[in-house]
This record gives C-alpha cells, structure tokens and sequence, in this order.
C-alpha cells in the first residue's frame, strides 16, 4: 500500500503544488507556517477539494484530472480528523463512535472505547467530554472505520497544554497499531518530530524540504526549518527525578515521570564554557564543538560526545565567534529541562 | 422621548382597548358558539397544515440556496423572499390568476380532472403556505449557513453517503433553526388574511379561518371579535415568550 499523489491547487490568491509519496506504514508530518497550504492538501486528498493533478492510493486512482475521474469522499476510506474533534453533537460518544460502522456496529465501537480506556464514556453526549477525551473519541471514530489512509489535520493544536501530551501519547501509540498511511499536518515542530517518520517542509504551497526529521533539523533550506531546528528534542526514559536518554546520557529531571519520554530543551537554555562551570547547572556535560552553524543570527550548532546533540542559541553572532575554538573539548550545561511525556 | 413614548403608546393603546373592552364574562360561551369554534378549528387545521407543506417544500428550498452562489442565488432569494413583502392581497389576486378556473394551472387542472382550486380550503392552505413559507425559509436557511461544514465533512470520510449525511447530520443539527422557522410560519399562517380572503374567499366551515371571522363578526356580534382577537393575541403571546431567548435575547 502506498500514496502517490501529484496535486495543484489554485484559488485567488493561493495555490498549490506538491507532489508525495508515502509508503505503507509510514508516518509523514506536513510541517509548515499557517497559510502555507497544509490543510487544502489534507482537503485534497480526502476529496473535499477539487484538484487537478493525480492521486493514487493503494492502485487505486482517486482523483486524475486528465481523464475526469474523481472518486467521492465517503467512497475514499480515508480518513479525517480534525484539530477541534467535530464530535456530532446530538449523538453519543457511543453513536458516534459507531456512524461510519456496517455491521455490529454497537459491539465494535464498544470494543474500541473499551481498548482506550474510555468505555465509560459511552452514553455521554460529546459537549460533556473534556477537550483531550473529545480528541481521543474523534481519532476512535475515525479509526473504526479502517481508513486506508488517516490524514490528522492539527490533532493537538486545540488543545490545552496540559492534556497536550497525554493525547499525544495515546495518538502516538494508536498510530502505531494502525496498517495504513498516515499524514500528520502540523505548524509544531514537536509534535512532527514526536510522531512521525519523514517530515515534508511546506511553504507558500510548495514543498521545500523533506527528510527524516534529523536531517531536516541538522540542514535546514528555509527560515522556518531554521526555526524549528532550534528545538532540542532528546528521548529517553523517564526515571522519576531523571530521564536515561537513548544514547546512554543521564539528563537530571525532576517530575520526569516514567517510561517513554521526549525532552525539550529550549536552545537559549545551554551555555557553553571551557571549563567545568561554577555554580548552579544541573546538567554538565563535556562536549566537543563540531559545528558552529550560524543560521540567521541565532543558532549555533554544537554536538556533544555520546548521541547527544545539542543546539544552542546564540545571541548575537560576534558573541558566537567566541566560542570558536575548534576540537578543543568544552563543556555543555544546561540550566532547565521541560520534560515532555 | 415624548415621541418614543408616542410610538410606545401607539402599541400599547389599541392592545388595552381589546382587553379593556374584552367581555371576560363571555369568553366561555364564545368559545363553544357554532361559528368561533368553526373557525377555530379550521383555522388551526389550516395553518398546521400550511406550516406542514412550508416544512417539506421549503427545507429543501433553504437547501438548494445555501449552496447556490451569484446571481442564481440573488434571483431564488429574491423569488423565496417576495411573498414576504408583497400586499398580501396581491398575493391572493396572483394566485387566482395561477389556479384560478381560466388560470395558467388551474385550467388545465380544471379541464382533465375537473379540479377547482380556489374558495376552497385547500385554497385557503395554499394562501396560508405562499404567505407564511418564507419565514421558514429564511431561517433555515441562516442555520444551514451557520452550520460548520467539517461536521458533513467528517461524516462524509466515515463513509455515508449524501442522504445519511442529510438524515443522521444536517438535519438533527438544523433543529433549532427548523423549529423557530416553523412556528415563526405556523404564527404568519395563523394570522393570514388578505391572499385569503381574495383566493379561498369567506366561506364559513370551508375557508373562513379566524382573522375573516374576526372580520365579519366585527359587524354582526362585536363581542365574538373580541373574543377571537383575544385568542389570535394570545397565541402571539405565548410564541414571543416561547422564542424569547432566540429572538429577544440577545441584546
């Protein structure tokens, strides 16, 4: 199963050309500024917006402009789900849950409310939901129907920081049981590098950048790349009061919670210095400057020994130079860590 | 505010008058006299049937505008609007000249089933809808415009099809817009007098609903006028205390 889709889009003002492919199993996030076209190409290929161009999922032609052929939304099976759940409001969470099933259609959509924890919630109606629930019962209602394609337009934008993560994780693990392809559209750069496999960079409707997200973020083409390349973006597990990171580093934490953990860390919150600093950094490493990219006037990219690589604002860019001190081991501290779960 | 005060009095005034001179004593007897309880229930048979039609002709109607654009849409807006503003009596002439006997339908309706429309009650009902559709229209019109299309959308990708949208979603989510629309129509429908009166004419038992009653009993048995204004008040009453929150609430 894979998508291949040549799209253009043009509406006053606005157009859009962009050609992808996505294999089976893959999961892409479409990364770009507002405005940037990310939702008309989720609208595309969910059929809600005329094209001309191809689209291909699975062998099968969805849309080919040259020979008039369109395929309509509801005979798709792709499925959509929106940044505010779209619950119907007049259903249940059940009769929701349920509205794309054929058969059985109770017992399964039970089963899938079970499975998530949230079969409780079953004859509620949507407005008494809590933002995350209402999310989570939206990416079920989709998921039910076994789209061949799951296109997620901003599925954590709407929602509070504080439910951000728990929805993130449960996304983060649906989406890993589920076969087909899978398009994340996102303007944060978290939540692409959390759940996806390649990210596609969009810009003024073209695309301007792909790759895995390691590389996109080591060698951004674009401003916005640039921008987003400062997140530091470290996983590990969570340890209670530190996180044992994938490459083997301690990263001390406190309230870092348990099992599978992202760790943020903001670039202006890592110093650089030539010797073991004095002082209050909870987190001191020794580190090798490999690289001192300046991009704009803002970042510096350094990486430490061990997997860690760390990006570092730097302020002003003479203020960068003095750090220029190649191959010389130094040393990192970072001051404080916003852990993600 | 000596004008705005005018302008209260003007309202104010003529509504005191009927309950001023309102023969309280004689509501009940009225009310079971041959002639208001006729009316009365023809009236309401009249205008629930009128509502009724205006329900299954007119939301497909806001349907086909909410999804027309451009001049199209200006002139069906124009035409669904029209009887709105229109004399009714105007209303009434046009229609007898639409189904009357030598009519552009009605005389062939005449001529192969020896149908006859006007001064009958189905005339009446077709007064009533042609005058009274338009306010349902128009209000489920503004729902459907309101109306998120992401909730179509998203059920759209679950798979169903354009009538299990309309059935399962667009409609259940238009209801309040549906129900205010209606009783707004069932209200103007109740009230119908002048396409009436000149379509189905003043038949009593066949077309002569409680407004032409109130007419002609005006002349004949004021306190039965007095009576009839009273219940045709009070149904105002109740339907602006009803929609209040819809209608005067907002400031």
């Amino acid at each position: 199963m894979s998508l291949h889709a040549v799209i253009e889009v043009n509406r006053s003002g606005f157009s859009l050309d962009i050609d992808l492919t996505v294999e089976a199993g893959e999961t892409v996030a479409v990364l770009g500024p507002n405005g940037a076209g990310k939702t008309t190409l989720l609208r595309a290929l969910a059929g809600l917006v005329p094209i001309a161009g191809r689209v291909e999922l699975d062998g099968d032609v969805l849309d080919d402009s040259a020979v008039g052929r369109h395929v309509p939304t509801e005979e798709r099976r792709v499925g959509i789900v929106f940044q505010d759940h779209v619950l119907f409001p007049h259903m249940t969470v059940l009769e929701n849950v349920a509205f794309g099933l054929k058969r059985d259609r109770s017992r399964v959509a039970r089963g899938w409310l079970d499975r998530s924890g949230l079969g409780d919630k079953a004859g509620v109606m949507p407005g008494e939901l809590s933002g995350g629930q209402a999310q989570r019962v939206a990416l079920l209602r989709t998921l039910v129907t076994e789209p061949r394609l799951l296109l997620l337009d901003e599925p954590l934008a709407a929602l509070d920081v504080s439910v951000r993560a728990e929805v993130r994780r449960e996304l983060s693990r649906q989406l890993a049981g589920f076969t087909g392809i899978r398009i994340l559209v996102t303007h944060d750069p978290l939540e692409a590098i959390a759940l996806a496999d390649r990210l596609v960079v969009l810009e003024q409707g073209k695309v301007v950048q792909t790759g895995l997200p390691s590389e996109v973020t080591a060698r951004p083409r674009s401003r916005f790349v640039a921008d987003l390349a400062g997140v530091n973006l470290l996983r590990g597990t969570g340890k209670d009061d530190h996180i044992e990171l994938d490459g083997g580093e301690v990263l001390a934490a406190p309230e870092s919670g348990e099992g599978d953990v992202f760790a943020v860390i903001h670039p202006r919150a890592v110093a650089l210095y030539l010797a073991r600093p004095e002082g209050t950094p909870r987190n001191v490493w020794r580190a090798r400057a490999e690289d001192l990219d300046l991009r704009g006037e803002r970042l510096s990219l350094c990486r430490a020994r061990g997997a860690v690589c760390l990006v570092r604002a730097a302020r002003h860019p003479r203020h960068a130079r003095r750090h220029r001190a190649p191959h010389r081991p130094g040393r990192l501290a970072r001051g404080e860590t916003p852990a993600a779960k | 505010m000596a004008l705005a005060a005018a302008g209260l009095l003007l309202f104010l005034l003529p509504l005191a008058g009927l309950i001023a001179r309102a023969p309280w004593n004689q509501v009940g007897t009225e009310l079971v006299a041959t002639e208001t309880a006729t009316a009365l229930g023809l009236s309401l048979f009249c205008s629930l049937t009128a509502t009724a039609v205006a329900l299954v002709l007119g939301i497909p109607l806001a349907l086909v505008l909410s999804r027309t654009t451009g001049t199209l849409r200006g002139v069906l807006r124009a035409l669904t609007t029209l009887p709105m503003v229109l004399p009714p009596v105007v209303g009434g002439v046009a229609l007898l000249l639409a189904f009357g006997r030598s009519g552009l339908i009605g005389s062939p309706l005449h001529q192969l089933f020896g149908l006859q429309i006007p001064f009958t009650t189905t005339a009446a009902v077709i007064a009533e809808t042609f005058v009274a559709m338009p306010f349902l229209v128009i209000a489920v019109e503004g729902g459907l415009r309101s109306l998120d299309s992401r909730y179509e959308e998203s059920a759209r990708a679950l798979g169903a099809n354009s009538w299990k949208v309309f059935a399962r979603v667009t409609l259940p989510l238009l209801r309040p817009a549906i129900f205010s629309g209606a009783v707004l129509c069932w209200a103007r429908a109740l009230g119908e007098f002048g396409a009436t009166i000149t379509f189905a004419g003043n038949l009593p038992g066949r077309t002569q609903t409680i407004p032409l009653a109130v007419y002609v009993a005006l002349e004949t048995r004021p306190d039965g006028a007095i009576v009839l204004s009273l219940i045709l008040l009070a149904v105002s009453l109740a339907i602006l205390i009803g929609l209040r929150d819809r209608w005067l609430g907002a400031p």
